[in-house]
C-alpha cells in the first residue's frame, strides 16, 4: 500500500496545490523550482494528465512563500519524485470531487461519466458541465488518504511526446531572470580578496545619487545607473584595503595528516556508524581524486530586495526560499512574517551556488536604502572566488580477486569535506556568505558530518555490485580551508569515477571485458543489466577507444549507463570525446525531451569538470580562477555528439535524473582514454599536463 | 549623442552615454531589451552577445558611440528560424546562455545558410553554456542547416 505523498502530509489542503481561475484555467502550485531542468513544464504534464485537460490550460506557480506549499529545498533529483507525486495525487484528488459534484447534478454515476479538456459529459445525455462551473472558488477539503491515480496505460502524455518547455520562449525573447527584473536601484558589493580578510579601510567618496554601504567588512555600492554602479564598484574596490587575518598557509590537499585526522565512519547497511574502523589490507589497490569544483553559473548570483512598510520582498534564484527566509529572519532579527521571497530563475543552478548569499546582500542593501528596491548583482570574479565549491575528494580503493576473476572483497575509503552547508533553520550558524563579514559577524555553522545514507561525502560510495565482502568508510575532514557545499551529484561523482574505474582496472587484469566483469558482478540487478545491454547495443560494442561507466544515483534513483568515445592527439595530449551513449532508466518516464536533456546536460558537465576544470588558490587560500580563461569550461568544439536511450518503465514510479550521468560519464572517460593510451588517469582533470605525468610514470 | 536602430527602430542615447557599454543602454528601462546578459563582462562568455550590421559582437565591452548609424539586432528582434528552432527544441537548459547563442548562430547562418556541425560549433566556440545543453543546440542547428 502506497503512502501519501510527504507534500500531501505536511500540506493537507487541496486548495493549496490546485485551484481553477475564471479565465478557464487550471493553477497548479509547487514549492519546487525551475533551474533549468524543465520541472514546471513536467509538473504540467502530470497534472495536465491526471485532470484530462489540455496542458496549455494550466498554469504552473513556483515557489512563493505564503503563497506555494512548503518543499523545502529544489535538490538531490527529487522534485519529479516528491512534488510530482503530491501534485499527481492532489490532482486526482481534484478530479474526484468534481467529477463527484457533476454526478450529482446530472443525477448519473460517476462511472459513467466522460472528461474531455475539463468538460463532462455522459453518453445519451446532452447537458454537460465543465470544471469551471462546478468550482465554487475553493475545494475546501484536505486530503487524508489516497484516491486512485489513472491508471499509466490510459496515458496520452505523461511518457509521450515531450512538451515545449513553458519557460523557454521568454528566456530566449525578453526578460525572465532575476537579473532582468526592474529596481529602482543598482547595487554591487565590493569582497575582501578571501574570507580570512577583513577590511581596513576604504579611501573613496560616493557623492549622490550614488550610495555606499559599510557594514564593518561588507561593503556594497548603489547608483541609479547600472553602469554607474559598476563604476563606482570599481572605484571603492580600487580604494579599499584589507588586512589577513591570523591563518596558516592555506592547505588545500587532502593529504596524510588530514587523512589520518579525518573522522571514520564504516557504513553498515547503507549508514554511516560509530564502529571502529577495521584495517584491511588487499592486493589490488589504486587512489583517485578530484579537485574543488566550481558550479560556475554562466550569470553572477543576482537577488532583488525591497525594505517598505516593515516587510523586507526579496527576488531570488535560491533553491530553498523557505529555509532562506527562516535564516534571513534569524540573521536579521526579524520576524519570519515580516520577510516574502518569491523565485525568480537565475542562472543554472546546480546545487548551493550563490544564490542564497545574494539574496542576503540584497537584503543588507535594502535595509540600508529603505523604500527602494534593489537589484544586486555579483561581478564574475566574485562569482568564480566567492561561490560554495564542490568540495576536493580523495577515494581509496581495494580489492582481493579469486582466480577466477570474481571480487572476494572491496574497500572503498573516501575521504572529504562536506557538501551540505546549505543555510537552514536547523543549523546552529547563519550560512550566508556577507554574515561574518558584519560589524557585529554572525558565526557560519561547524561542518558536521552527515550520517544517513546517501549523503554528502558518501553518496554513491557503496558499489552497485554485489560482492561478497565490502568495508566502505567515509573520512570526515572538519577544516576545510574554503567554503564547500552541495554540487551536483554530491560525492557521487567522485565516488562512481572512483568505483568504476577500479572495476575497469580489475577487469584489465583479470584479462575480461569491462562489460563482462561487470556484469558478473551485478547479480540479479536486471535493470542496471538492461541499461548495461542498452548502452552497449546503441554504441554497438566496447571497441579500442572507448570506456564504460554504471551506476544508480544514491543507489535508488536513476540507473544510468554511459559510454565514452575518445581520440588522444599524441603529440599535444589534448584528449578530445567525439561521441557519447547513454542508457538510463528512471522509472516511469514524465517527459521523454527533458528526461534527455537532463542526462545529456549531466554529461556534459561532467566531462568539462573531468577535462579541464580545478579551482585555484595562493597560499593565502585566495582563489586565483577568477574568471573563463583561469577556469575554462568545455567549449562547443570540444562537444561530443551523444545518443540516449530510455528505458521506460509506465507502471513505476518516476525518480529525477539530472545527477545519475555525471559518475559514470566520469569513469567512462577515463576508461576510454585508459583503453586508447594505456594510460590510467587518477587524479581529476585529465589535463594535457596530467596525462603527460602519468606517462611518466 | 549616438543614434543607432534597435530591432529596426530608431533609437538615441545622450552624450553622456557614449563611453557606456552598450549593454547597459539596451538593459536600461528606457530601452529595457533584456536579452543581451551580463555574464562575465571580459568578453570571455558571450552571453552579451548582439548583432551590428549582421555581425555578432560583445555588448559588455562595445562603447555605444561604435553603434552610431548602425543596426543592432538582439535576440528580442531576431524572429528567424533559428531562433524558431532552438525555442521548439528546447535547445536549452537554464537559458541563460540561449540570447547569445541564438545571435551568434544568426550571424553564421546570414552568411553560411547551410554550415556544417564543425563549422557551427567553430563559430559557438564564443559561446559559454554551462548546463550542457551544446549537443542539442548543435543537434538543432546541424537539422536546421541542412534545410
Amino acid at each position: 500500500m502506497k503512502a501519501l505523498p510527504p507534500g500531501l502530509v505536511s500540506t493537507p489542503s487541496l486548495d493549496r496545490w490546485i485551484g481553477l481561475s475564471e479565465n478557464r484555467k487550471i493553477v497548479a502550485y509547487t514549492g519546487k523550482v525551475e533551474i533549468g531542468q524543465g520541472l514546471l513544464t513536467a509538473l504540467r504534464t502530470i497534472v495536465a494528465e491526471e485532470l484530462d485537460v489540455a496542458p496549455e490550460s494550466i498554469l504552473v506557480v513556483s515557489a512563493h512563500t505564503g503563497h506555494t506549499p512548503e518543499e523545502g529545498v529544489t535538490a538531490g533529483s527529487m522534485s519529479i519524485e516528491t512534488s510530482g507525486a503530491a501534485l499527481r495525487q492532489a490532482s486526482a484528488w481534484a478530479r474526484r470531487l468534481l467529477i463527484d459534484d457533476a454526478a450529482a447534478r446530472l443525477g448519473i454515476a460517476a462511472d459513467q461519466l466522460a472528461i474531455n479538456n475539463g468538460e463532462i459529459t455522459a453518453p445519451g445525455i446532452n447537458e454537460s458541465l465543465d470544471y469551471w462551473q462546478l468550482y465554487t472558488g475553493s475545494f475546501n477539503f484536505e486530503i487524508r488518504a489516497l484516491t486512485p491515480e489513472k491508471s499509466p496505460d490510459r496515458y496520452r502524455l505523461v511518457g509521450h511526446t515531450g512538451q515545449s518547455r513553458i519557460d523557454v520562449p521568454a528566456k530566449a525573447t525578453g526578460a525572465a531572470f532575476v537579473h532582468d527584473a526592474s529596481a529602482e536601484l543598482h547595487a554591487r558589493v565590493i569582497r575582501p580578496p578571501s574570507l580570512n580578510h577583513r577590511l581596513t579601510g576604504i579611501n573613496a567618496e560616493v557623492t549622490s545619487p550614488g550610495e555606499l554601504i559599510v557594514d564593518g567588512s561588507f561593503v556594497a555600492v548603489a547608483h541609479p545607473h547600472e553602469f554607474k554602479a559598476e563604476q563606482l564598484a570599481m572605484t571603492v574596490s580600487a580604494n579599499a584595503t584589507w588586512h589577513r587575518l591570523d591563518a596558516p598557509e592555506a592547505n588545500f590537499d587532502i593529504d596524510e595528516t588530514r587523512r589520518v585526522r579525518a573522522a571514520a565512519f564504516p557504513i553498515l547497511n547503507g549508514t554511516p556508524t560509530l564502529t571502529p574502523p577495521t584495517p584491511i589490507n588487499t592486493a589490488h589497490r589504486a587512489s583517485y581524486s578530484r579537485p574543488f569544483l566550481m558550479h560556475a553559473s554562466l550569470g553572477p548570483s543576482a537577488a532583488t530586495a525591497v525594505w517598505r512598510d516593515g516587510t523586507l520582498t526579496i527576488e531570488s534564484a535560491s533553491q530553498g526560499i523557505e529555509p532562506l527566509r527562516l535564516v534571513i529572519a534569524r540573521a536579521l532579527r526579524m520576524e519570519d512574517a515580516n520577510i516574502e521571497i518569491r523565485h525568480i530563475a537565475g542562472a543554472g543552478c546546480y546545487g548551493h551556488n550563490g544564490a542564497d548569499d545574494a539574496a542576503f546582500d540584497a537584503a543588507l542593501i535594502a535595509l540600508a536604502l529603505p523604500g527602494r528596491k534593489v537589484l544586486l548583482k555579483w561581478s564574475r570574479a566574485d562569482e568564480h572566488g566567492f561561490e560554495p565549491f564542490g568540495p576536493a575528494m580523495r577515494m581509496e580503493l581495494g580489492a582481493d580477486l579469486d582466480d577466477d576473476g570474481h571480487v572476494l572483497t572491496w574497500t572503498h575509503d573516501v575521504y572529504g569535506f562536506t557538501h551540505v552547508s546549505r543555510p537552514s533553520p536547523h543549523a546552529p550558524g547563519v550560512d550566508l556568505l556577507a554574515a561574518r563579514l558584519l560589524q557585529q559577524p554572525l558565526s557560519h555553522s561547524p561542518p558536521v558530518p552527515r550520517l544517513t545514507p546517501e549523503v554528502g561525502i558518501h553518496r554513491n560510495a557503496l558499489p552497485i555490485y554485489a560482492f561478497d565482502t565490502q568495508h566502505v568508510t567515509k573520512h570526515f575532514i572538519a577544516d576545510s580551508p574554503v567554503r564547500t557545499s552541495a554540487l551536483r551529484g554530491l560525492g557521487a561523482q567522485g565516488n562512481v569515477f572512483a568505483i568504476e574505474s577500479f572495476m575497469d582496472e580489475l577487469a584489465h587484469f583479470s584479462g575480461t571485458g569491462p562489460d563482462v566483469f561487470r556484469r558478473r558482478h551485478l547479480g540479479h540487478d536486471t535493470r542496471a543489466l538492461a541499461v548495461l545491454d542498452a548502452v552497449l547495443e546503441s554504441c554497438g560494442g566496447l571497441t579500442g577507444n572507448r570506456g564504460l561507466g554504471l551506476a544508480r544515483y544514491k543507489n535508488r534513483q536513476c540507473c544510468a549507463a554511459v559510454v565514452v568515445e575518445v581520440s588522444v592527439d599524441e603529440n599535444t595530449a589534448e584528449i578530445q570525446v567525439p561521441r557519447l551513449w547513454i542508457a538510463a532508466d528512471a522509472g516511469r518516464v514524465i517527459d521523454p525531451d527533458g528526461l534527455r536533456n537532463q542526462l545529456e546536460g549531466g554529461a556534459v558537465q561532467a566531462l568539462s569538470w573531468c577535462l579541464k576544470e580545478a579551482v585555484t588558490f595562493d597560499t593565502e587560500g585566495v582563489v586565483t580562477s577568477r574568471d573563463w580563461e583561469s577556469y575554462p569550461i568545455l567549449r562547443f568544439s570540444e562537444i561530443p555528439e551523444v545518443e540516449t536511450v530510455l528505458l521506460d518503465h509506465p507502471e513505476m514510479d518516476p525518480v529525477g535524473a539530472g545527477e545519475a550521468t555525471v559518475g559514470p560519464t566520469s569513469a567512462a572517460l577515463a576508461n576510454a582514454v585508459f583503453a586508447a593510451t594505456g594510460l590510467r588517469v587518477r587524479d581529476l582533470p585529465m589535463t594535457p599536463q596530467c596525462l603527460r605525468g602519468v606517462a611518466a610514470q | 549623442m549616438t543614434t543607432f536602430q534597435l530591432n529596426g527602430h530608431d533609437v538615441q542615447t545622450g552624450e553622456e552615454e557614449r563611453n557606456t557599454p552598450l549593454i547597459y543602454i539596451l538593459r536600461s528601462p528606457s530601452i529595457g531589451d533584456m536579452t543581451p546578459k551580463l555574464g562575465c563582462g571580459l568578453e570571455q562568455c558571450g552571453a552579451c552577445r548582439v548583432l551590428v550590421d549582421s555581425e555578432a559582437v560583445y555588448g559588455c565591452t562595445l562603447p555605444t558611440s561604435a553603434v552610431q548609424s548602425r543596426h543592432v539586432e538582439t535576440a528580442a528582434g531576431l524572429d528567424t528560424p533559428v531562433r524558431q528552432a532552438l525555442i521548439e527544441a528546447n535547445a536549452t537548459q537554464c537559458g541563460y546562455c540561449l540570447p547569445g547563442i541564438i545571435v551568434t548562430a544568426e550571424a553564421l547562418f546570414r552568411t553560411n545558410p547551410h554550415p556544417s556541425r564543425v563549422e557551427i560549433a567553430h563559430v559557438l566556440d564564443s559561446q559559454l553554456c554551462r548546463c550542457g545543453s551544446q549537443p542539442r543546440v548543435l543537434k538543432t542547428l546541424t537539422e536546421l542547416a541542412r534545410k
